[in-house]
């Protein structure tokens, strides 16, 4: 039979009725419509039991209390403790997204070490034992040389186990070289050893406060503990608390401010001088206070009158008379007026003068150590250990004065000033640094003048990162030894920043390590048993966990079940007896050190032929400009008027751009005496003229492609400005030029 | 152009021309017409037919590869074994999520050690206890990811058993073969063994349109009873066309859709 051209149609129309019959097409539809759904890249979260883990972020020094949501194994979301005495389940953008920083491609996933040169990216893995090994193996090298000062520990903080065993192993070693990051905390515990004879915390009683005057401290834009700061300022405004932010930029803090009083930049203690003058000539001070705790009072008294009259105030800040005399009266006036310093979010310090002059302001008005206002808090004393055991070596290096020089004789009452390191490694005047560890800090990125201090830590032959990222100073070392990030390990959380009630959290491991790292707590003691002999006897421990259990005690099993535990009751210390001075009093004036609240302008670097505009940055709770670079999810929130692709945009008032001849949007160079770098305008009411604000946290060279190479990083165009008077950095900004690109 | 069709039709009238006069020619007319008739239906019966065999023997055969669970169970054994029936091990968790197949967690009480010797007892302590590995079970229920199944709400709320949706799986001795759509990746089991859809039992099938029948048969008891099917769906969208807010259909809590909302049941 042969197959025609009908013969063949009716096949294929049978065929079609056919398979129009069959479940063949309907069955195909439906699964291709499932298909669709299916696509390999789509992300189908794992169905599994929920479980939350009570925790404590320590992204940032706010130590607000976490639960962690999972899912089996998986941690998958993060959300404020309730209940939490610095929280209350609150959180901010960067704790929100804390899980990328877990999960996400930023982190070092073994133990490497450095095949090609400093910050080339080469690197090859190794095991823990060698790697530990090695550093074992030159720090006893260095210290059989005689020359254990030469080894140094840089520390996001120094409080709490962790930071406690880094300073302990270098004791033990024999070094005194143990620095922290720097931050108004600085200021703050200069002023009170100063001011009242304690060394202490600074904590302000916000809550129970209702007038606010703020030298440009970032009340919601990340100063102090970040949440509760934001806590508070929310009971402000029902409460009808007055918030006076003075500041050269309309930063988020001062638009939800009562009031926004611009000043020039580096200029505040001025105006504290110039309120303290207002307040004594009108004997509007709490004189019982003066009177029975103060001390100096009429001394000091004469000079405020004399040089800080409200005209010269007014020609010094740009404020005028009026303002600063309303002002004056609206603080003493106030039943529990509050004076708060600390630029933006308080990562950098501010001059003792400055300092000193706004805690003066405190006194004046009698509120310290009182209800409302500025406590001096002291640590809570679990971390009781054995005495450390010296042997020769130790005691001999123990001897050297610190590198940075805290604690010399220039700067005697300073405990650390790490911003001084590079110079004096680069000096060469003191020994030099042959050994340099680093844990939770990132100096190559937050340091002014990075390329100063990269300079100087290339001069180091050994530079160790305890990194769990590869940040800039992880990408410049020889060797990272990768801690667990702080969802992956336990670590006790001394009291948040500005708190007035000691708390200890419990970090605590929320999902095993997902990657070959290893608790530094481990690695140092670790590296103190390769040591072997007096520093090895030092660490009595088998492991941080067990050294933690031990140290905390009875508090273990509370923090195990609470996850926190804090003094809801605590009271101020008792403010007539409360001083350690040589008066017993509180001192207005410093008669060992003469230092006294007072205004001395910071000159900052460059002149005004060359350089006619004035560079600051700003901070926002958007951009993470410490040791943690934002994350992809907070990255996402930067507005387009900040960062654009690329490109950051300088603010810049209208009548600046106009007199420069510039537009918005418009691509420049901006020169610091520092560096310069490509940026581009934005105009912007909130700034004084004259002025060029950028923002703090961008600019990364390391971290993920997600952040690296987006912005510029505001340290790369500063230098740090000594305070001849504290040491601390007291740079608020640099001179700077813009021309178009 | 000649086609295979036109040359057949060539030769027959050669050969009727030789056979002769009128009347032959006529018959063969005839017989040709009644011919070429014949090969057309039988062209579309061949066409039908071997398209209703791809269709409803060959296209399942090809749609599904067969896979092997990584250990086979008996739950047979293992329900007389426990106390609480189905529950004792497919449980609600504390927060009423409903667990699924066991974790290792459920099974390693009895199973630290390797209890008689059945090669795949040996291979369950030995694969996955003693290293502390989830055994991958191949889920014949498992439902695509848009959809949101509360076993809560249909157990504990409508008090329903585990035959009415899932058979007689409790009374098996072993794991039955995983028949896995090589499109969707999810098992026959859920468009059901027959491959036209029809079902005798409610746990033949585990389509949307089955929970609807159910909910629509229901009715009375349910709270959600106007689940569209697909096909009913797309039905209603071509003879209701109206302007929104004046449809004919029950309000349900959707504004869009006057319906009850879709996100109760889709993800
Ligand atoms: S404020 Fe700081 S501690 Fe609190 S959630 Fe944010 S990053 Fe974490």
């Amino acid at each position: 039979m042969k197959i025609g051209r009908r013969g063949f149609l009716s096949f294929v129309i049978g065929g079609a009725a056919g398979t129009a019959l069959s479940p063949l097409p309907w069955k195909m539809m439906d699964d291709s419509s499932i298909w669709t759904q299916m696509w390999p890249w789509t992300p189908v979260p794992e169905d599994g039991e929920a479980s939350y883990v009570n925790s404590v972020c320590t992204l940032c020094s706010g130590h607000c209390g976490i639960t962690v949501r999972k899912i089996d194994n998986r941690a998958v979301k993060i959300e404020g403790m309730k209940g939490h005495p610095v929280n209350n389940g609150g959180m901010c953008l960067l704790g929100l997204s804390g899980l990328q920083l877990l999960y996400g491609p930023m982190r070092v996933k073994t133990p490497l070490k450095r095949t090609g040169k400093r910050g080339q990216g080469q690197w090859k893995k190794i095991s823990w034992n060698d790697a530990v090994s090695e550093v074992v193996e030159k720090l006893r090298d260095i210290r059989s040389e005689g020359n254990p000062q030469t080894v140094g520990f840089i520390s996001g903080s120094d409080r709490g186990t962790v930071s406690r065993l880094f300073d302990r192993f270098l004791t033990a070693y024999g070094s005194p070289n143990f620095m922290r990051m720097p931050s108004v905390r600085d200021s703050y515990e200069l002023t009170q050893y100063l001011m009242q004879g304690v060394q202490a915390l600074p904590g302000f009683d916000f809550e129970n406060a209702d007038f606010i005057v703020s030298f440009g401290s970032g009340i919601i834009d990340g100063w102090g503990s970040p949440v509760r700061m934001s806590r508070v300022h929310s009971a402000w405004q029902s409460a009808d608390v007055k918030v006076i932010q003075i500041e050269p930029r309309l930063s988020n803090t001062a638009a939800k401010s009562d009031k926004w009083i611009p000043i020039n930049p580096g200029t505040e203690a001025a105006l504290a001088m110039g309120l303290a003058h207002v307040i004594v000539k009108e004997s509007l001070y709490d004189a019982a206070f003066v009177k029975n705790y103060v001390e100096g009072f009429f001394d000091w008294k004469n000079r405020v009158i004399d040089k800080y009259n409200p005209d010269t105030v007014a020609s010094i800040t740009g404020i005028d008379r009026g303002t600063i005399v309303v002002l004056a009266r609206g603080f003493a006036n106030a039943s529990k007026p509050l004076a708060v310093c600390g630029r933006g979010n308080g990562t950098t310090p501010v001059s003792l003068d400055e300092c000193m002059a706004v805690n003066a302001l405190n006194a004046l008005v009698g509120n310290i150590n009182k209800k409302g206002g500025v406590w001096a808090v002291s640590e809570p004393n679990y971390i009781n250990w054995p005495e450390i055991e010296m042997d020769a070596k130790a005691a001999a290096g123990l001897q050297h004065e610190r590198l940075d020089g805290a604690g010399s004789k220039t700067y005697p009452f300073t405990r650390y000033l790490l911003p001084r390191l590079p110079e004096t490694i680069d000096s060469g005047e003191k020994f030099p640094l042959q050994a340099l560890f680093v844990s939770g800090a990132n100096p190559l990125y937050t340091h002014p003048d990075t390329r100063a201090v990269r300079n100087a830590f290339d001069k180091i032959p050994l530079v160790v990162s305890f990194s769990s990222y590869m940040d800039e100073t992880a990408q410049n070392a020889d060797l990272i030894l990768p801690n667990h990030v702080y969802l992956e390990r336990y670590e006790d959380v001394p009291t948040p920043a500005g708190m007035i009630q000691p708390v200890i959290g419990l970090s605590r491991p929320v999902v095993a390590p997902q990657f070959d790292t290893r608790h530094v707590g481990d690695v140092v003691i670790q590296m103190a048993k390769g040591l072997g002999g007096s520093v090895a006897k030092t660490f009595p421990w088998d492991s941080y966990d067990s050294c933690l259990k031990e140290t905390l005690g009875d508090l273990w099993n509370f923090l195990m079940e609470e996850g926190f535990w804090s003094n809801t009751g605590a009271m101020p210390p008792f403010f007539g007896t409360s001083y350690e001075t040589a008066s017993g009093k509180f001192e207005l004036i410093n008669k060992d050190t003469g230092s006294i609240p007072q205004f001395k302008p910071v000159s900052i670097e460059g002149d005004e032929k060359d350089y006619p505009l004035l560079l600051i940055p700003y901070d926002s709770i958007r951009l993470a400009c410490g040791f943690i670079g934002d994350p992809p999810f907070v990255m996402k929130t930067v507005e387009d008027s900040v960062l654009k692709g690329k490109d950051v945009f300088v603010e810049l008032n209208p009548k600046t751009a106009r007199n420069q001849g510039l537009r918005e949007g418009q691509r420049v160079v901006l020169t610091t005496p520092k560096g310069k770098a490509e940026v581009k305008v934005h105009l912007f009411e909130g700034i004084m003229p004259g002025l060029v604000a950028l923002p703090r946290g961008l600019g990364h060279t390391a971290w993920d492609e997600y952040l690296a190479g987006k912005g510029i990083n505001f340290n790369a165009l500063i230098g740090p400005v000594e305070d001849p008077d504290s040491g601390l950095d007291a740079a608020w900004g640099i001179r700077a030029k813009l021309e178009k690109a | 152009m000649h086609t295979l069709d036109d040359h057949a039709k060539d030769i027959s009238e050669d050969a009727a021309d030789e056979a002769g006069p009128d009347l032959s020619l006529e018959m063969n007319l005839k017989e040709q017409d009644t011919g070429a008739g014949g090969t057309i239906i039988l062209f579309f019966i061949l066409g039908l037919f071997a398209s209703l065999v791809v269709g409803w023997i060959i296209f399942p055969k090809l749609l599904y590869s067969n896979k092997k669970q990584p250990i086979d169970f008996n739950h047979v054994f293992h329900v007389e074994e426990v106390d609480n029936g189905c529950e004792s091990c497919h449980f609600f968790r504390a927060d009423g999520t409903f667990s699924g197949a066991p974790k290792l967690a459920q099974c390693i009480d009895c199973h630290e050690e390797i209890q008689g010797i059945s090669p795949d007892e040996i291979k369950f302590v030995e694969e996955y206890v003693s290293k502390e590995r989830e055994v991958p079970w191949l889920i014949y229920s498992r439902q695509p990811d848009c959809v949101f199944f509360s076993h809560a709400a249909h157990i504990k709320g409508a008090q329903m058993d585990c035959v009415t949706c899932h058979g007689h799986m409790g009374e098996s001795e072993s794991l039955k073969v995983y028949e896995e759509n090589r499109i969707t990746g999810y098992s026959r089991d859920i468009w059901g063994k027959s491959i036209g859809g029809f079902k005798k039992n409610t746990w033949d099938r585990m389509k949307m349109d089955d929970c609807a029948e159910c909910h629509r048969e229901n009715a009375a008891n349910i709270e959600i009873t106007d689940i569209p099917t697909p096909t009913q769906r797309l039905i209603d969208h071509i003879v209701n066309l109206v302007p929104p807010g004046t449809s004919t259909f029950g309000k349900g809590g959707s504004v869009q859709t006057e319906r009850d909302p879709c996100f109760a049941c889709h993800k």
